[in-house]
């Protein structure tokens, strides 16, 4: 795979829009089809977000939605606030180009104490016959004690190329818990960054899933700073890729203080010539001891083709510290196999649903109830060849053809 | 139903049965028991179909067929079923969808229509009830996280569901407490008809006070070196397997 650096010199090769489009009521046609999740829907067309009437909304708790450009004219203190929190970490090329393109994004503040009860739900589409650039740039803000959910779905809708590169920046004050959930179902010719950059005060807790169904090449890069005591960040990632689709996952996480805890999970099941990375590193600073970090990278390549590049990484400088870290690349356990052909299940059958078990465990991890039995069920179809980009979106055309991508089990 | 003439099993080229020979009919409870490491979980093992046993001599004739020709989920569709010592855990998959799955292909096998939906969460709720499993249970992950009395309870459970006309109990009694083997030997208990046959392996007595075999077999050295009523079993108990041994070693000398 190649570098941040060599894909940096491709952002020329594409389009950046200036200015949104005109309106277009695409909170009408397009429509979450997670059933009974209640999320308030934050969309972006092409880069911008799209509004009816307001490009931010102001709740009467408190809590800042909307567009970050506006944000940033009526409330430059706490847009300068979050920003901080990018400055706190080594930006890479793509993270620095970012920087001085962005055109819009999300701005999300949650004040000191509430707790938002539904999910927020970023939505980026991208609708154009042309190769477009997107570059957005998210601010989520979670003030002490506060808590708040957030999905972030990317999914193309027409044909042309797109290079989507987004930065996302966190912060977790004291106490607050975010859960935030990644996924993508984007068609072959994309190209999809997705950067997020977290910082945690004491006691925050930070949950991330990030599952990847379809895409020609994702890369999800995390960077998470624990800066004080008993911060957490959970970080749990699928990734199902067949045809030549390329997924990367990165990680880093600092512990910089004492008494940090994170763990790690990632999982991916590889068909074809599908390849992906798992580059998990974890560094303990000096003073940080009692830490505990724990990361796991468990793999199944479906074909000699298929490839998997896997990295886990501690860097430890302290010495009173529990961390683990493994990676596997294999088969599905023949005990459990044994187990369910005990059970009258056919050897097929029971490859279907141990693949599934494996890829399942990603989900399960996931709170929100109507999402997680949602990504289940794709999961299920994923592995099924059922599952195929226009089946997401109200959005994508059914004459979209030729994008079915079975992962057949029969090869293992 | 089960006839086992002279079988001779290995694993890596090790020879673990030595001409083993059994006979279950119908309405039978058979009782397996034998110190550890004599070949009782190879024997349930063979039945099962697992794989690297090598049977080298002998055959296991089962309603008429020869085992050794069907596959491990043939096995269980023509009817036999294993609760295991070990159940293993499968992350991920529910205990709702693993029996579904399976009584279909099972049901498949033998032509007849899958259960519907309602249907199967129906035949679910009843059977639940032979083993006193709490709803929370079957949805969650199979085995997973399980302690040993649930695991062992979720094996009846399937078995009830699943309603094999040979079940092959591979010491369901380790790893129970007084109240979860008396819940586990009572679900066997209900299972039970005129129809169907157990073989209960296990290594020592306590269980067979709740199950009660019509004939106990002992197990020594990969052969059944003696068999006898139920009271064979609490002879055992009281006495231990020393004097099995003897008299093995000397019908040996002899």
């Amino acid at each position: 795979m190649k570098s941040f650096a060599e894909y940096t010199q491709q952002l020329k090769n594409y389009r950046l829009q200036l200015q949104p489009d005109p309106y277009q009521p695409v909170e009408e046609y397009f429509t979450c089809q997670v059933a009974n999740m209640g999320s308030v829907m934050l969309p972006l067309l092409n880069g911008w977000y799209v509004h009816k009437d307001s490009q931010l909304t102001l709740y009467p708790d408190g809590v800042i939605a909307g567009s970050l450009k506006a944000a940033m004219t009526q409330y430059p203190e706490l847009v300068q606030a979050s920003l901080k929190t990018l400055e706190d970490h080594k930006q890479d090329e793509l993270t620095l180009s970012n920087k001085e393109q962005f055109t819009d994004g999300i701005f999300l503040y949650v004040p000191d104490n509430v707790k938002v009860e539904k999910p927020f739900q970023i939505v980026s589409l991208v609708n154009s016959r042309e190769d477009l650039l997107i570059q957005n740039r998210h601010l989520i803000h979670l003030g002490q004690n506060a808590e708040l959910s957030v999905i972030q779905c990317d999914d193309s809708t027409k044909y042309g190329k797109t290079f989507l590169n987004v930065v996302t920046a966190i912060t977790l004050n004291r106490q607050a818990r975010l859960h935030y959930y990644k996924t993508e179902n984007k068609e072959a010719e994309s190209l999809l960054f997705n950067h997020l950059y977290v910082n945690q005060c004491a006691e925050s807790f930070f949950h991330s899933n990030a599952i990847t169904f379809n895409a020609g090449y994702v890369c999800n890069d995390i960077h998470v700073n624990l800066n004080e005591p008993f911060a957490e960040a959970q970080l749990y990632g699928l990734y199902l890729v067949d045809k030549t689709q390329q997924c990367e996952n990165r990680i880093k996480v600092s512990h910089n203080c004492p008494d940090c805890k994170s763990f790690q999970l990632y999982k991916g099941i590889m068909d074809d010539e599908a390849e992906a990375t798992f580059h998990g590193h974890v560094v303990v600073q000096p003073d940080a001891q009692r830490t505990n970090a724990f990361q796991t990278n468990r793999n199944i390549l479906l074909t000699d083709k298929a490839k998997i590049n896997t990295q886990p990484f501690l860097e430890i400088y302290a010495d009173d510290v529990q961390c683990s870290h493994g990676a596997t690349v294999g088969q599905l356990d023949d005990e459990a196999l044994y187990y369910l052909r005990t059970r009258g299940i056919g050897e097929r059958s029971a490859r279907k649903l141990l693949m599934f078990a494996f890829a399942n465990e990603i989900c399960q991890h996931v709170e929100i109830q109507a999402l997680k039995d949602r990504l289940s069920d794709m999961v299920q179809r994923r592995l099924n060849g059922e599952l195929t980009i226009c089946d997401q979106c109200m959005m994508h055309n059914a004459d979209n053809g030729g994008l079915i991508f079975p992962i057949d089990p029969s090869k293992l | 139903m089960l006839k086992i003439e002279n079988l001779h099993v290995s694993i890596k080229g090790r020879e673990i049965l030595k001409g083993v020979n059994l006979e279950v009919h119908a309405g039978e409870v058979h009782a397996i028991m034998g110190p550890n490491g004599t070949g009782k979980s190879t024997l349930a093992s063979v039945i099962a179909g697992k794989e690297g046993y090598e049977v080298t001599e002998g055959k296991i004739i089962y309603k008429g067929k020869n085992l050794m020709d069907l596959s491990i989920e043939d096995r269980a569709r023509e009817g036999i079923f294993i609760g295991f010592q070990y159940p293993v855990e499968i992350p991920g998959v529910s205990i709702a969808n693993f029996m579904r799955t399976a009584l279909n292909e099972i049901r498949q096998y033998r032509g007849l229509d899958p259960l519907n939906g309602a249907q199967f969460l129906k035949l679910m709720n009843e059977k639940k009830k032979v083993v006193e499993l709490t709803e929370k249970l079957s949805n969650r992950s199979v085995n997973e996280g399980f302690s040993g009395g649930e695991k062992k309870r979720n094996e009846i459970f399937q078995m009830a569901m699943l309603e094999p006309t040979l079940s092959i109990l591979d010491e369901t009694d380790s790893g129970l407490d007084i109240d979860a083997l008396r819940i586990v030997a009572n679900g066997v208990n209900q299972l039970k008809n005129q129809d169907n046959a157990t073989i209960v392996i296990t290594h020592y007595q306590r269980l067979l006070d709740y199950i009660v075999p019509d004939v106990v077999h002992v197990l020594f050295d990969g052969k059944i070196v003696k068999t006898g009523p139920k009271e064979l079993a609490l002879e055992l108990e009281k006495r231990g397997y020393d004097w099995i041994k003897e008299e093995y070693e000397q019908h040996k000398l002899s």
